[in-house]
């Protein structure tokens, strides 16, 4: 531990420490613009200088040392930093009303705290002419002249998803965050994952909003509007309404969609289980009969498939051709469903709440996503979106009384729900394909080795009817690499593969980290909203996706058994190798 | 990499035993080779002087000696710089037994006339007059100028007498005889005292003790069994060439300060980082490299000994930034040049992740011969605080202008009056500009400020890389702190806040104001700016850009004064 004074205060705090979070430890808080409790400093904005023993230091990336003296504030450091954040202010167009991020912006925050004048310096902000949004991807919105340099981005792209799609481009004042090689965002290595937009302070990186077209559907008298919800959604919604991370608010998130309009409510959950029947049998199959197309890899997560289809192709016959399960509900509310209610599919609009901006994109990725000719899921909204919806419809969501999800499509297990982190496929997995190749039910459901955050990459061994499953779970797309070097080596040596089931999330922390979630994520945000979908499967009475009654239903009354020609038809994909940059 | 059995190694030591030898024989196989000579012709060919007809002069030279038979008995060289630039190109003759002679603003013609009428009657004539016909006469410079007298030659030595390109020369000189002594008879940790005592502090801007700093390196733990060190060559404030020069004139003793910092530290290997419009230095750089492989000085066991040590150039791309030590890591390391926080500090944690130290052209330059004349020798010269000797690259509106080198605490006075010869144009003198565009102005009154680290720093400026600018009574002020604050915003990497927009909006604001429409308060908003880059940008680039600004708004409120809108409203700067 080390001893230091912080504004008089005596701190002790572990060594390595930052002044910054030292300054936490002492309830003082020192204002930043770029240091994002998730990631490292990238020390750009100036704005949480502090005098440490006599010397102005940025307290973000200086580490405590014994004896040391900081000063969080005088009159010296405040008039530095009101100065930079007003010259911050300048090449900003302040344009807030209109901002997606407006009232959840850290700029905002910083300007309203200093009460300055935003107009102390000539406003040198280039006109949007010069500096167009970029919208290219349908799923992430860049506007570069609301961007202040902090690098968080840049950052979360290059070292956390190894993806290179951002870049900080030019020099001094016309340095500029931009698409790799100054490309529309689209035609970059982009796999649309969000975390720049999870992790930007105001509104240069969001989501594309497209709040305005659901609206627009629910008003639409020939339209019978449906609506699913991702398992990651439930533990993170609420924490815009006051809720703490992890707090379950799926009751009262059905409420409020079916205020909204929309005439059936489902859950993605049920959807996670049958991908389990799916994917479980394909890798049952694969594992009994199939040895050397071991191993196989999960594809759920829709910018890992494109990141896979992009960099790692050529592991594109060891991916699992289940579709994704918003896709599966997509596929089912327009066949099934729609015959069950008598609406012709063209006359259906089918919403998603994802916690996700890539799911923006899966909906239209390939042929298999329009059944008939009809694209199976019309808009996929991130949980940010719907938050927006939630407050522009006005209503007390915190005192809304909890309902149910609507069947055939909403009743799910505990498996279904632990799809919402890291691990967690590979968990529900298990339980099935335990059940699928000895018959018998897992006696311990739960595998901590696999499903804690703290690790990048895990490995797990399970012996199943005397045979070992070797495991690999992987997030954040920088730790899956060390998996597929392995593989590879194994593969170009003729050995046996060091897996034999891989299951992978772009995101750290799986879907509850996801691109598309609320802001301020950090490690114990992830880890609150994992327990949030644990306690959702532990008080859940089925926990196996093969037990839920309204699966088995499922199979029975229409797709016969898992990959059949039916359920291959509606629930399966295909992946092809594309090139890492579109021009 | 494959490890070497002990008969592997001792062979190779075997092998640097004899290289070592064969180094020492070059210096006086040099010696004796020289000796045949009856004279010696130096003529510039640095890149002021190529650029100003160097080459021809040279090859002109060549001809004339030809032509006259004389190949044999004159040696004709083209050296590194000589100084005086604003007279080059020069060439100094010199005749065994005769003093030497020093010709300015040579030309091809004037070169054939020398041969002819100079140095042929004389060969083998010791008892001749030199007499001169007037159109050469007029091109004599006398080496008595206070220009020549009141240098003090330490990093220049080899400079403009002695073939850049030539090993043994540099042997014959004593070069490498330093690392010898290091290699042979003295410990590392004798070299990291010896270096500590000389009080060397770092040339390159900041004066950060350079024993001190190599003693970091020296207690930092081996990474994955390296360490580094490295050369910073991105020199870049407009005006300044001292590096590209010292590297030019000959790369060996830069070369020979890295190794013995490798011994005293324990450094694995080094980069030499330049610049790419330094094409010259670059050159020589490579040369030396090239040499030294092939002499055995760098690689495996060199000499024979335990040490071992490799050297290689990366060619930056000309981005003032990358001069800041961590930008330059960063830009090794083939990312953009942007600076990164400290700490950790590069000895902790540097180029690649690895302990490494930066040092500047000239302090390595000033290393072996610290270790060949020893500390107390370089102590002697200089002040309390600043040692040894500070090489300028004088220019701006002074008569000789040129690089010049001078002991530590020599008074601005001294340096544009004496060295210098006063301004150019005649009319009074206003200022000097020290440190580039991190620097400050030193105005006329303060003319008996000794130039040393903490001198400089007191008024506003600082010492920097050693660019200084000469300014007459017609310069405004104003301009020159647009000119330097308008080389620091293109200059700016853009990584941090401060620096990007403060730098930008000063410059708008301070260009208003010598447009004559600025006002008192858009003086006190440039101050406010000033203050916060200070205080608030990452790396020395940022925090020093405002200096020009604020060091002219100090020492010259009347002409800021002078150009406001408000002006008659008293409320003074």
């Amino acid at each position: 531990m080390v001893t230091l004074t912080i504004d008089g205060m005596e701190v002790k705090v572990p060594e390595g420490t930052s002044v910054l979070d030292a300054c936490r430890e002492a309830q003082v808080i020192v204002p930043t613009l770029c240091k994002h409790p998730d990631l490292e400093p990238t020390a750009a904005c100036g704005i949480c200088i502090v005098k440490i023993n006599g010397r102005m230091l940025r307290s973000c990336c200086t580490p405590v040392a014994e004896g040391m003296q900081v000063i969080t504030r005088d009159p010296d450091i405040m008039k530095a930093r009101k100065t930079i954040v007003e010259l911050i202010l300048s090449r900003h167009p302040n344009d807030c009303l209109g901002c997606l991020k407006n009232g959840n912006c850290e700029l905002q925050d910083l300007a309203q705290e200093f009460a300055l004048d935003k107009d102390a310096f000539a406003n040198i902000t280039p006109t949007s002419e010069e500096m167009p949004i970029d919208k290219s991807t349908g799923c992430i919105q860049i506007d570069p002249r609301k961007c202040v340099q902090c690098g968080r981005c840049v950052q979360v792209c290059q070292n956390v998803q190894n993806v290179y799609a951002l870049s900080s481009l030019k020099r001094g004042i016309h340095t500029r965050m931009a698409p790799a090689g100054d490309l529309p965002l689209d035609d970059s290595p982009c796999i649309k994952c969000g975390q720049c937009s999870a992790h930007c302070p105001t509104g240069a990186i969001t989501e594309v909003d497209e709040t305005g077209k659901v609206w627009n559907y629910l008003q639409d008298a020939t339209k019978t509007c449906v609506v699913q919800i991702a398992p990651a959604v439930r533990v993170a919604l609420g924490e815009a309404f006051g809720y703490k991370s992890g707090d379950l608010v799926t009751g009262k998130i059905y409420a409020v969609l079916r205020r909204m309009g929309f005439k059936a409510v489902f859950d993605t959950n049920f959807a996670a289980d049958l991908t389990i029947m799916e994917e479980g049998s394909e890798f049952v199959k694969r594992f009994t009969t199939e040895p050397e197309r071991l191993p196989l890899i999960t594809s759920c997560c829709p910018a890992w498939v494109d990141y896979l289809e992009k960099i790692d192709h050529d592991m594109i016959d060891h991916f699992s051709t289940a579709k994704s399960p918003q896709a599966m509900l997509g596929a089912l509310a327009k066949t099934y469903y729609a015959e069950k209610i008598g609406v012709e599919p063209k006359d259906m609009i089918v919403v998603s709440i994802m916690p996700c901006t890539a799911k923006k994109w899966e909906i239209k990725r390939s042929a298999e996503m329009f059944h008939d000719g009809v694209q199976n899921i019309d808009v996929s909204l991130t949980t940010r979106e719907l938050v927006r919806m939630i407050k522009q419809m006005g209503v007390d969501f915190n005192n809304l009384p909890d309902e149910e999800a609507d069947s055939p499509l909403g009743q799910y297990s505990g498996a279904g729900t632990i799809f919402g982190f890291s691990g967690g496929v590979m968990e529900a997995a298990l339980r099935t394909a335990h059940y699928l190749i000895t018959g018998k039910e897992l006696e311990n459901l739960e595998f901590d080795q696999i499903t804690n955050l703290n690790e990048g990459a895990k490995e797990m061994t399970l012996t199943i009817a005397g045979k070992e499953i070797h495991i690999a779970v992987a997030h954040g797309i920088k730790n899956v690499s060390s998996v597929l070097e392995k593989v590879r080596r194994a593969k170009a040596n003729g050995e046996k593969t060091p897996y034999d089931f891989i299951e992978v999330m772009a995101c750290p922390g799986g879907c509850v980290g996801g691109g598309g979630q609320p802001l301020g994520v950090t490690n114990a945000v992830r880890k609150a909203r994992q327990d949030g979908l644990k306690n959702d499967d532990r008080k859940s009475k089925v926990r196996c996706s093969h037990l839920n009654p309204d699966i088995q239903k499922l199979y029975k009354e229409y797709l016969g058994a898992p990959l059949s020609e039916k359920a291959e038809e509606l629930l399966h994909t295909h992946y092809v190798a594309r090139p890492l940059y579109n021009k | 990499m494959v490890e070497m059995t002990p008969e592997q190694i001792e062979k190779l030591k075997a092998v640097g035993r004899m290289q070592k030898d064969k180094l020492l024989q070059m210096g006086k196989d040099f010696t004796a080779n020289n000796e045949k000579y009856d004279a010696t012709i130096f003529t510039c060919n640095a890149t002021s002087c190529h650029s100003g007809g160097g080459q021809n002069v040279y090859e002109a030279l060549k001809q004339a000696l030809e032509t006259a038979g004389l190949s044999e008995r004159v040696r004709l060289v083209a050296t590194g710089c000589m100084g005086l630039c604003a007279a080059g190109p020069m060439t100094r003759i010199e005749i065994k037994g005769r003093k030497p002679f020093l010709y300015k603003e040579m030309t091809p013609d004037v070169a054939h006339l020398i041969v002819e009428q100079h140095i042929k009657p004389l060969l083998g004539h010791p008892e001749m007059e030199l007499k001169l016909a007037p159109h050469l006469q007029e091109k004599e410079l006398s080496m008595d100028l206070p220009f020549f007298t009141k240098q003090r030659r330490v990093v220049l030595k080899h400079l403009g007498s002695s073939d850049p390109e030539d090993l043994g020369e540099y042997v014959a000189n004593g070069g490498y005889q330093a690392l010898i002594k290091c290699l042979f008879e003295m410990t590392p940790e004798q070299v990291l005292d010896e270096i500590k005592k000389s009080g060397l502090r770092g040339r390159g801007g900041g004066g950060f003790p350079t024993g001190k700093k190599w003693e970091l390196l020296a207690k930092a733990p081996l990474v994955d069994g390296e360490k580094f060190i490295i050369c910073n060559g991105d020199e870049g404030d407009p005006g300044a060439y001292m590096d590209s020069c010292i590297l030019g004139g000959g790369s060996h003793a830069v070369l020979e300060g890295m190794l013995i910092a490798a011994y005293a530290t324990g450094a694995t290997s080094g980069w030499f980082y330049v610049r790419a419009e330094y094409p010259l230095a670059l050159e020589r750089v490579e040369l030396a490299i090239k040499q030294a492989k092939k002499a055995g000085i760098l690689g495996k066991n060199i000499f024979g000994t335990d040490f071992s040590f490799m050297a290689e150039l990366r060619i930056g791309a000309g981005a003032f930034v990358c001069g800041e030590e961590t930008a330059l890591m960063m830009s090794l390391e083939g990312n953009k040049g942007t600076p990164r926080p400290r700490p950790p500090y590069p000895t902790e944690k540097g180029l690649f992740q690895k302990p490494t130290i930066i040092n500047n052209v000239e302090t390595w330059a000033n290393v072996p011969q610290i270790i060949l004349n020893g500390a107390d020798w370089f102590a002697s010269v200089g002040t309390e605080t600043s040692k040894g000797t500070k090489v300028f690259a004088l220019t701006g509106k002074v008569k000789h202008s040129g690089l010049v080198e001078v002991p530590m605490g020599t008074t601005v006075k001294e340096m544009v009056e004496d060295v210098g010869g006063g301004t150019s144009t005649g009319k009074p003198f206003k200022a000097v500009q020290t440190g580039g565009p991190s620097g400050g102005v030193i105005p006329a009154k303060e003319l008996n400020l000794p130039l040393c680290y903490e001198e400089l720093k007191k008024i506003g400026s600082m010492m920097g890389s050693g660019g200084m600018i000469v300014m007459d009574e017609s310069d405004s002020m104003v301009e020159i702190a647009k000119f330097y604050l308008g080389f620091t915003v293109d200059e700016s990497c853009g990584k941090c806040a401060p620096c990007r927009l403060g730098g930008y909006q000063m410059l708008k604001l301070l260009t208003k104001i010598a447009d004559g429409k600025g006002t008192h308060a858009d003086l006190e908003k440039i101050k406010e700016i000033g203050s916060a880059m200070q205080k608030g940008s990452l790396c020395g680039l940022g925090q020093t850009s405002p200096n020009p600004v604020l060091s002219t708004i100090k020492y010259f409120p009347e002409e800021y004064e002078a150009l406001l809108q408000d002006k008659d409203e008293k409320k003074g700067c």
